[in-house]
């Protein structure tokens, strides 16, 4: 029974991961981006959303409110403001525009809330949960986070599927020039969907602020789960993330059952397993498959 | 002149250091069929992603219908009702062949065309409208890529390398559908290296060589020889590879 609770709590967790590696995914899929300061940016909305919190005395999920529609419209004048110049060229400029911007994020966040971790607190609904059996428990905090990743998950996928928008998303990723000539405005498009992506980041960084402990140099280690999550699922498949994230996540908590320190070069081994044997990731490339 | 839809004048493109088109003069009236003819790399497909938007213009201009078109970006220029059927067809792979037909209809230009149109000038897309599109012959992705084009209700279309790696009786059916597109109104621009095709289509013609504008004129009574000379740069009587004719020499 300990085995069965040992995947149950990976399943939770992989959803984490998987709203982690959404908006790495969409990203990578409607334009071939990589950002690399994306788990820095999570981290950010953490630190926001902690000086909401504490400023005004809420809830950190009710920050969510101010806090995710904020990370969309930062995430849309990033993409026109910034990333809109190296999309599209040579990607060593991809990635040093977005580590650059990590270290800045990371030194900003020193300068004004220190090197201290931190952690949101949401009171109760921390340690409350449902009692399956004697060994099985379901928090109530990873249930939500794995419920919100299915719900973004599956609303990008409808939105995608069949929505005008959707279909110029889709037309975009296969082929920029050819969906310019139907009259879409891919600049358009590459902001939403950097805004799309930010906005789950967020929402990722702020749920995984309230069950772990956070600092400002947390970002990248958050960075490498999501990256391994969007590889295992397949560049660019939003489904495939959601099932990329479950699958790291069972095999850290499986690994974690034989032996505490196991749990992560359990995820890393599944990941360089799956490199090995599908290098294009379970579900290949394309935004629905 | 009132009816001009396009004028290109001394149009140079480059890509980087290579210059691809050389001070290129093209006009074409309403309601025209114009053929753009010439061998592989002469510069013909550029010239059609320039008058889209998707290649700037290094100097010279291009008017639409007495508008310039300098810095408008490609994807205005489809509301403005300049269509690109581009070469090697570009359907795309994630969108179902009825899909592929809705996103030429993204601008929400309107006009004549629709679905139930398209389908009556491309039956053959009419039992296909549900599927993928991998599984396609190039004769159906053909015809789906000008109904696309047509979905935007474009005053020019603009038709590159339509026959290209298509079966002859193919290429028949599919240039069948350009009387019906021109009954429209829609004034039609093909670049073509089948130039009987090309003839046999259009009202005019040009032929570019490396970039230049070798000769042009009327369909009708052309002189094979003189376009078999600007086609290939060669000289009637001892011609040979390179031979450089020089520039532009002469419209007809």
């Amino acid at each position: 029974m300990t085995w069965v609770n040992a995947i149950v709590q990976g399943i939770l967790l992989g959803g984490l991961y998987a709203l982690f590696a959404t908006g790495l995914s969409l990203a990578f899929g409607v334009m071939r981006f990589v950002n690399l300061a994306h788990g820095d940016l999570a981290i950010l909305a953490a630190f926001i959303t902690l000086s909401f919190s504490t400023t005004l005395d809420i809830n950190p999920l009710a920050a969510l409110v101010v806090v995710l529609p904020g990370a969309f419209v930062f995430g849309y004048l990033l993409q026109r403001l910034v990333f809109d110049r190296v999309v599209g060229v040579d990607p060593a400029f991809q990635i040093v525009a977005t580590f650059g911007l990590g270290v800045v994020i990371q030194n900003l966040l020193d300068e004004r809330y220190t090197a201290d971790t931190q952690g949101l607190d949401v009171g109760a609904l921390e340690t409350s949960g449902i009692k399956v059996n004697d060994q099985i428990s379901v928090g109530w905090l990873p249930l939500i986070t794995l419920l919100c990743a299915i719900a973004v998950l599956a609303g990008l996928a409808l939105f995608m599927r069949h929505t005008k928008t959707g279909r110029a998303f889709r037309a975009t990723s296969d082929d920029a020039a050819a969906a310019r000539l139907m009259g879409v405005d891919v600049r358009r498009i590459f902001s939403v969907s950097m805004a799309l992506a930010i906005a789950t980041v967020a929402l990722a960084g702020v749920l995984f602020g309230t069950r772990s402990s956070f600092d400002p140099t947390i970002g990248p280690a958050r960075l490498i789960y999501a990256f391994e999550a969007v590889i295992i699922g397949g560049l660019g498949s939003l489904w495939g993330t959601l099932a990329g994230g479950i699958i790291l996540g069972v095999a850290q908590g499986v690994g974690r059952q034989v032996d505490p320190q196991w749990g992560e070069l359990a995820g890393h081994a599944v990941f360089l397993l799956v490199l090995a044997v599908r290098p294009t990731g379970l579900f290949g490339k394309g935004l629905l498959r | 002149m009132a009816d001009r839809i396009l004028e290109l004048s001394g149009v140079d493109i480059r890509y980087g250091l290579f210059q691809a088109v050389f001070g290129v003069d093209l006009s074409v009236e309403r309601g025209e069929a114009v053929a753009i003819i010439g061998a592989n790399g002469a510069g013909k497909s550029t010239l059609l992603n320039a008058i889209a938007g998707l290649v700037p213009v290094h100097q010279g201009s291009i008017t639409y219908q007495g508008q310039p078109l300098d810095g408008v970006p490609a994807h205005k220029r489809v509301g403005m009702g300049i269509a690109l059927v581009p070469e090697g067809r570009r359907i795309f792979a994630s969108l179902t062949v009825e899909e592929n037909l809705l996103i030429g209809a993204h601008s929400g230009r309107p006009g004549p065309w629709d679905v139930g149109k398209v389908l009556d000038t491309f039956p053959l897309l009419q039992r296909l409208m549900k599927r993928q599109t991998a599984g396609l012959s190039g004769g159906e992705r053909q015809a789906l890529a000008i109904g696309r084009g047509l979905m935007s209700n474009p005053d020019l279309i603009l038709l590159d390398e339509v026959s290209l790696g298509l079966a002859p009786i193919v290429v028949k059916q599919v240039y069948e559908a350009i009387p019906a597109i021109r009954s429209q109104g829609t004034t039609v621009l093909v670049v073509e290296q089948d130039v009987n095709q090309a003839l046999a289509v259009a009202d005019r013609f040009s032929c570019l060589l490396e970039g230049r504008v070798s000769l042009s004129g009327d369909t009708t009574n052309v002189d094979h020889a003189r376009i078999t000379e600007a086609y290939f740069g060669l000289t009637a009587a001892h011609g040979g590879p390179g031979s450089d004719t020089g520039s532009g020499e002469g419209a007809a």
